[in-house]
C-alpha cells in the first residue's frame, strides 16, 4: 500500500514546527543569511549521513567514519603542502577513502565479522593511523586556491551545499531506480531471499561500505578545506550526528527501509536545533542536553504521527 | 445463542487501509466441536483468527466467549481466557531451543531461575501426546519446517485452553504427520476441548472436521454440517462459481537432457543420488518429509555443496556454490518456506517479483526500465491471480497464499531452464493450485524443465512425467506416470 500523507512526510511537520517555534523565538532565524548558513553547517554531517543511510538499510553500520574523515582530509593536506597538484590530491584522497570502505566491507562479508565490530575497530585504527601520519600535529600551508571546495560560492551558493545536493540527487536515483539500490533493499528486508533470488550479496555490502568510504573522502576534503587545515583529530564524533540523521529521516535500524530524502530532512533538523540554540545563546552544555531531548522525540512525535494512521500489525 | 455455545462472532468487520478483509461477519460455534473454516486466498480466514487471537482488533462486531462479552486486545488477553492459537506463519525465536519456544511466556522458573528440568521434561511429555519425536533440547533454527510447525501445534496445546484454533497446520506436513495430528485432535476433542480448523487441503475435512464455515470475499456464506457436503459443494461455495479443480496434464514431447545429477552425496543428508532430467519434462520427488528432499535442493541451488558428485547442465559439468552461480546456469528455486527463503516481506509485490530478473530489466547505467519492469509484474500477477489491491503493496500484507503466488511468479518470471519446486502449492486454494499447475505445464510445454517436491500425492501423481521416491537420503524407487498410484509411492517412501 502507498504510505498515506502522515506516514511518509510526518517528519517533514516535525521540522516545521521547529522551524516555526524557533522563528517565534529569534528574529534572525527565518533571514536568507541565516538559512543558508544552516544548510551550509549540515552539509557535512548530510554527506556522511547519505552514504550511512545505504548502510543502515543493508542492516550494518559504520562507526568509522569520522576516523574515515580524519585520515582522508590528512592524506589529502600531506600531498597539497608537499606541492602535489590539487586534482591528484583529491583523486588520491577518494581513492583512500574508498579503500578503507573496501576494506570495511570486506572483512564484513569475507570475514563474516559484525558491522558492529569491524568498523569499531577501524575507527581506532584509522585514527592511529592519522595520528601516526600528521605525527599528531595539525598540517598547514594548503594553498589558497584549495580554499574554494569548503569556503568557496557559485552563484550566491556555497560550494559544500552545491556538493551535498549533486550527491543527494545522484543517491536518491541510484537507491530508488537502480538495480544496486533495489538489491540493496532486499539484502537488508530479508538477506536470505535475497540470496535465494540469485542476490550477490556480499558484492552489494561491499559496494555499499567503499561507496560509504568515498564519501568520507569527500567529507574530508570539504572539511579540510573550510578550515585551512587537516586536524588529526577532526571528525570526531561524526558518526553518532550521521547515525541521528538517518534514524530521524525514518530509517529502520533493522534494515530493509527508509530513504535518502528522509535522512535529509533528519540532517535539517539537527541542523536547525543546532542554529536555533546558538542563536539563543543557550550555554553549550545545556545545548547537548535539549538537542539529545529533542532528537529522541522528534522520533516519537514521528512514530506517534505514523500509528494513529495506521495501526501496524504486532505480528505479520 | 444456545447454552453449547463457546464462541459467537457477530457482525465482525475489518478493513486494513481500503482493503475489505472482513465484512459483518457472524457465526457460532459449539462446544466440543472441531470447527472448518474454509474459503479462497484473500477471503479473510486468517484475519479472523488473528481477531480471535488479540492479534488485530475488529473495526465493528462483538466476540462472546462462553456466554461472555469478551474484549480481546492484545494475544495475552485471549491465552488468558483459554483460546490457543497455531498461527499460518510460524512465529518461533529461532535461535532459542524447541522447549523453550513451546514454554515462552509461561516457563517453569523457581524464583526467576528457569527450571530446565521440569521444562524438558513437560515438552517431552507433549510431544509423546502428539506422537512425533523432537528434542526438546534442539535449537529450533536446525529444525525443518515440518517439525517447527510441530512445535507451533505444541506450544498451543500445552497452554491448557478450551479453544484451540489451528490456521493451516498441515501445509507443511506429509500425509502421515498429519495423521497424528488428526488422532491428537479427535483424542483432545473427547476430552472436551473445542477446534477452529483452517485448511486449503479439503479432503481432510471430511476426516477430522464434524460443520464446516465458509468465507468468500471477506463476507459469511454458510456453515452446513460435513456429512451434509460433497467436495464439489464447498468448492462452489467457496468460488461462487463452478470451476475446474483438476488440471489435466499436458503432453509434451521430451527433449534433450538439461541436467544430469550423478552420484551426488552429502552427509547426513542424502547419498548416491543420480537422475537426468529432460526438456519438457516434470520430474516429481516424493517422499516423507525428512528424506532428504529439501536437502537435496538446497544442494543442486547451490545453497550447500555437495561432499562429492557431479552436476552437468547442458551436458557440461558446472560447480555451484552459491544460489548465484546456479542462476547464472539457468536454475531457479522456488523454496519451501516463503517468508524466510521466499520473500523480502517490506518491499511491494512488485519489488519481489522482479527481484530476480533484474539484470534483464536492465537499462544503460544499470538503472532498471520501469515500463518494461511494471509491465512484467503485471503480466505475472495477473496470470497467477494474485490476489493485491495494487502491485505496491507490501508483500508482507497479503495473504499466506497468496505470498506463496508471489514466489512463484517471480521465479517463473526469470524464465530458468530448470525450475525446482519445493512444495509450490504449499497453502494455495483449490482454484489457484489449478491455476498454478496450470502455468507450469505451459512452462515445460516451452521448454523448461522442472524438479517438483512435493508431499501431496494427487499433484505429483497429477503432474509429473516420472517420480523418484526418496527415503532416508536415498532415491528408492523411480515410477513412470503410468505406473505410479498413491499405494505404491507411499510403502516405498517407507
Ligand atoms: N496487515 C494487512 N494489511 C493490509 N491488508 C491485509 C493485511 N492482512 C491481510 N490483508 C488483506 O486482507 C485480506 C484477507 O487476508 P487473510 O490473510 O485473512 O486471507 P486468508 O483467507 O487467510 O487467505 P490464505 O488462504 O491465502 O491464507 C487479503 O486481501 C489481504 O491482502
Ligand atoms: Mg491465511
Amino acid at each position: 500500500m502507498e504510505k498515506s500523507f502522515l506516514q511518509k512526510y510526518g517528519i517533514v511537520l516535525v521540522l516545521l514546527l521547529i522551524c516555526a517555534v524557533l522563528s517565534f523565538l529569534s528574529p534572525v532565524f527565518l533571514t536568507a543569511p541565516n538559512l543558508i548558513n544552516v544548510i551550509r553547517q549540515i552539509s557535512i554531517n548530510g554527506i556522511l549521513a547519505i552514504g550511512m543511510t545505504l548502510i543502515i538499510i543493508t542492516g550494518g553500520i559504520d562507526l568509522s567514519v569520522g576516523s574515515q574523515v580524519a585520515l582522508t582530509g590528512a592524506v589529502v593536506a600531506g600531498l597539497l603542502s608537499s606541492g602535489t597538484s590539487i586534482a591528484l590530491a583529491i583523486i588520491v584522497g577518494l581513492a583512500a577513502g574508498a579503500l578503507i570502505g573496501f576494506i570495511n566491507g570486506t572483512i564484513i562479508t569475507k570475514g563474516g565479522v559484525p558491522p558492529f565490530i569491524v568498523t569499531l575497530g577501524m575507527l581506532t585504527a584509522a585514527r592511529g593511523i592519522t595520528l601516526i601520519y600528521t605525527g599528531g600535529r595539525p598540517i598547514y600551508n594548503l594553498g589558497s586556491t584549495f580554499r574554494f571546495f569548503g569556503a568557496g560560492y557559485v552563484g550566491g551558493i556555497p560550494v559544500p551545499v552545491i556538493i551535498l545536493g549533486i550527491i543527494l540527487i545522484i543517491s536518491h536515483f541510484v537507491a530508488k531506480h537502480t538495480v544496486f539500490g533495489r538489491e540493496v533493499y532486499a539484502v537488508g528486508g530479508n538477506p536470505e531471499a535475497a540470496v535465494y533470488s540469485g542476490v550477490n550479496k556480499n558484492k552489494r555490502l561491499v559496494q555499499v561500505y567503499t561507496f560509504m568510504g568515498f564519501l568520507s573522502a569527500i567529507t574530508g576534503i570539504v572539511l579540510t578545506s573550510r578550515l585551512g587545515s587537516a586536524d588529526p583529530t577532526a571528525g570526531t564524533g561524526f558518526e553518532l550526528d550521521a547515525i541521528a540523521a538517518v534514524v530521524i529521516g525514518g530509517t529502520s535500524m533493522f534494515g530493509g527501509e527508509g530513504a535518502v530524502t528522509g535522512t535529509m530532512i533528519g540532517a535539517l533538523i539537527i541542523g536547525v536545533i543546532n542554529n536555533g540554540l546558538n542563536l539563543l545563546n543557550v550555554s553549550s552544555y545545556y545545548q547537548q542536553v535539549i538537542k539529545g531531548v529533542i532528537v529522541v522525540g522528534a522520533v516519537l512525535m514521528d512514530g506517534y504521527a505514523r500509528n494513529k494512521q495506521k495501526k501496524p500489525a504486532k505480528v505479520s | 445463542m444456545g447454552n453449547d455455545c463457546l464462541l459467537a462472532i457477530a457482525g465482525i468487520s475489518k478493513r486494513f487501509s481500503g482493503v475489505k478483509a472482513l465484512d459483518n461477519v457472524s457465526f457460532e460455534v459449539e462446544k466440543g466441536e472441531v470447527r472448518a473454516l474454509i474459503g479462497e486466498n484473500g477471503a479473510g480466514k486468517s484475519t479472523l483468527i488473528k481477531i480471535l487471537s488479540g492479534i488485530h482488533t475488529a473495526d465493528s462486531g462483538t466476540i462472546f466467549f462462553d456466554n461472555t462479552k469478551v474484549d480481546l486486545k492484545t494475544p495475552r488477553d485471549a491465552q488468558d481466557l483459554g483460546i490457543a492459537t497455531v498461527h499460518q506463519e510460524l512465529n518461533l525465536v529461532p535461535s532459542l531451543t524447541v522447549s523453550e519456544n513451546v514454554y515462552m511466556g509461561r516457563l517453569p522458573h523457581k524464583s526467576g531461575v528457569i527450571d530446565y528440568k521440569q521444562l524438558h521434561a513437560e515438552t517431552e511429555r507433549v510431544f509423546q501426546k502428539l506422537g512425533v519425536k523432537i528434542e526438546p533440547t534442539a535449537v529450533v533454527r536446525t529444525l525443518g519446517v515440518a517439525k517447527r510447525q510441530f512445535v507451533e501445534i505444541a506450544k498451543a496445546l500445552s497452554q491448557g485452553a478450551k479453544l484451540v484454533i489451528m490456521d493451516e497446520p498441515t501445509s507443511s506436513l506429509s500425509a502421515g504427520e498429519a495423521e497424528n495430528l488428526f488422532s491428537v485432535i479427535k483424542t483432545l476433542q473427547s476430552s472436551g476441548i473445542t477446534f477452529i480448523y483452517i485448511s486449503h487441503k479439503l479432503e481432510e475435512l471430511f476426516k477430522i472436521a464434524d460443520s464446516v464455515t465458509v468465507l468468500r470475499d471477506g463476507e459469511f456464506v454458510a456453515t452446513r454440517d460435513i456429512t451434509d457436503c460433497t467436495m464439489d459443494n464447498l468448492v462452489e461455495l467457496m468460488v461462487g462459481r463452478e470451476i475446474t479443480t483438476l488440471f489435466p496434464k499436458v503432453k509434451v514431447e521430451l527433449g534433450e537432457p538439461v541436467l544430469h545429477v550423478d552420484n551426488l552425496n552429502r552427509v547426513g543428508e542424502f547419498e548416491n543420488i543420480s537422475f537426468t532430467l529432460n526438456q519438457g519434462e516434470i520430474l516429481g520427488v516424493s517422499g516423507l518429509v525428512g528424506a532428504g528432499r529439501t536437502e537435496l535442493a538446497r544442494c543442486l541451488y547451490g545453497i550447500s555443496k555437495p561432499d562429492s558428485g557431479h552436476i552437468y547442465v547442458n551436458g557440461q559439468e558446472c560447480i555451484i556454490h552459491k544460489p548465484l552461480d546456479a542462476v547464472n546456469q539457468g536454475i531457479c528455486l522456488v523454496p519451501e518456506d516463503r517468508k524466510l527463503q521466499g520473500l523480502v516481506l517490506k518491499m511491494s509485490v512488485q519489488h519481489n517479483v522482479s527481484l530476480a530478473t533484474l539484470s534483464r530489466l536492465k537499462k544503460l547505467l544499470g538503472l532498471i526500465d520501469s515500463k518494461k519492469e511494471t509491465d512484467a509484474v503485471n503480466g505475472a500477477v495477473s496470470k497467477l491471480q494474485i490476489k493485491t489491491p495494487s502491485i505496491k503493496q507490501l508483500v508482507g500484507n497479503l495473504s499466506g497464499g497468496n505470498q506463496q503466488k508471489v514466489v512463484l511468479a517471480k521465479e517463473v518470471l526469470a524464465n530458468p531452464k530448470v525450475l525446482i519446486l519445493d512444495e509450490p502449492t504449499r497453502g494455495v486454494d483449490v482454484g489457484a493450485k489449478a491455476e498454478i499447475h496450470r502455468l507450469i505445464g505451459a512452462f515445460v510445454q516451452k521448454g523448461g524443465a522442472v524438479l517438483m517436491i512435493s508431499s501431496e500425492l494427487p499433484e505429483i501423481l497429477g503432474m509429473s512425467d516420472r517420480i523418484l521416491v526418496m527415503s532416508k537420503g536415498r532415491i528408492v524407487q523411480e515410477f513412470g506416470a503410468d505406473e505410479a498410484t498413491q499405494e505404491k509411492i507411499l510403502s516405498c517412501a517407507l
